[in-house]
C-alpha cells in the first residue's frame, strides 16, 4: 500500500476561494473599478474552481492508468489521495462561493428604498447633532461657517452605517 | 478630503455612532471632516434613511446616502446607493461641487 499523497490542487483551490472571498471587503472594495462589480473576485473564484476540478479528478481517478514516467507513459498505480478531504474541501469552497454571491449581490442590496429623502432642488431639513466633542452643531451653522477662510459653497452630508 | 475644502465644500459624516466611537475613528483614520452623532437616529429618520434592525446587534442604522447642499441648504446632488459596498466616488461629487457658487 502506498501512502496517501498530499492533494495540493484541492488545497490551493480551497485557499484561493477563501482569498477570493476575503479580498473583496479587505482589498478590492477600496478601488471603484473592482468594487462596483466584483469581477476581480469572480476571476479568482474561476481559478479556484479550475484547481478544484483538477484536484477532484485526481482524487477520483482510477487506481491504475497510464501516467507520465521518466521513460514516457507507463501503466502503474496512481498515488492515492484522501477522498474525504477532497470532498470536504470542495464542498467548503462551493459554500464560500455561494456565500460570496449572496453577500455581495443580495445582502448588500437589501437596503430600504427611501421615498421621502430630500430630493434635488428641495431644502435639506435643518438639524442639530453632537460632534465628536459632544458639542451640538446645527446644519445652518455648518452652512454658514467658513471653509478654508472663505464663505462655504456648500456642505456634503454623508450618511453612513457606522462602526457600531 | 482636502480637495473638498479647496472647492469650498464641508464634508459632514452622520451615523448612529456615539461621539466617543466617532472620535476614536477620527483619531485612528486621521480624518479631518466633521462627524456628527445621531444615536437615536432622529435625523436619519427625518431624512427617510433608516435601515431598521440592520446594525450588528439589530440596531436601527442609516442606509448609506450622500447629499450635496449649496450654501442655502438646497440639495443639488444626491446619491442613494442600492448596494452598501458601492458609494459615491469623490470625483463625481467634486465635479458637481465645482458648479456651485
Amino acid at each position: 500500500m502506498n501512502a496517501r499523497k498530499f492533494n495540493w490542487t484541492i488545497w490551493s483551490g480551497f485557499l484561493l476561494s477563501l482569498i477570493a472571498f476575503l479580498s473583496y471587503p479587505f482589498v478590492f472594495v477600496w478601488f471603484p473599478v473592482t468594487r462596483d462589480f466584483p469581477w476581480a473576485n469572480l476571476l479568482l473564484f474561476a481559478l479556484a474552481a479550475a484547481l478544484l476540478v483538477v484536484g477532484v479528478r485526481r482524487t477520483f481517478a482510477p487506481d491504475r492508468g497510464p501516467q507520465a514516467g521518466p521513460l514516457g507513459m507507463v501503466d502503474r498505480p496512481r498515488p492515492r489521495r484522501s477522498k474525504i478531504a477532497t470532498s470536504i474541501l470542495a464542498a467548503f469552497s462551493v459554500a464560500v462561493f455561494g456565500f460570496f454571491i449572496f453577500s455581495t449581490f443580495i445582502l448588500a442590496r437589501r437596503l430600504p428604498v427611501s421615498h421621502s429623502a430630500p430630493q434635488i432642488s428641495q431644502k435639506a431639513p435643518d438639524f442639530t447633532l453632537s460632534d465628536t466633542n459632544g458639542k451640538p452643531v446645527s446644519l445652518s451653522e455648518l452652512l454658514a461657517s467658513p471653509v478654508n477662510g472663505n464663505a462655504p459653497k456648500g456642505v456634503l452630508l454623508v450618511f453612513y452605517r457606522g462602526y457600531w | 478630503m482636502a480637495k473638498f475644502a479647496e472647492v469650498g465644500i464641508r464634508p459632514v459624516a452622520i451615523s448612529v455612532d456615539t461621539p466617543e466611537v466617532s472620535r476614536d475613528l477620527v483619531q485612528k483614520a486621521n480624518y479631518t471632516f466633521t462627524f456628527l452623532s445621531d444615536p437615536k437616529a432622529d435625523v436619519i429618520r427625518r431624512y427617510d434613511l433608516l435601515h431598521t434592525g440592520a446594525g450588528i446587534d439589530g440596531q436601527d442604522i442609516a442606509r448609506p446616502a450622500e447629499f450635496l447642499l449649496d450654501s442655502s441648504g438646497t440639495v443639488r446632488w444626491v446619491n442613494l446607493t442600492e448596494n452598501y459596498w458601492v458609494r459615491a466616488r469623490p470625483e463625481q461629487i467634486l465635479e458637481v461641487a465645482k458648479t456651485l457658487r
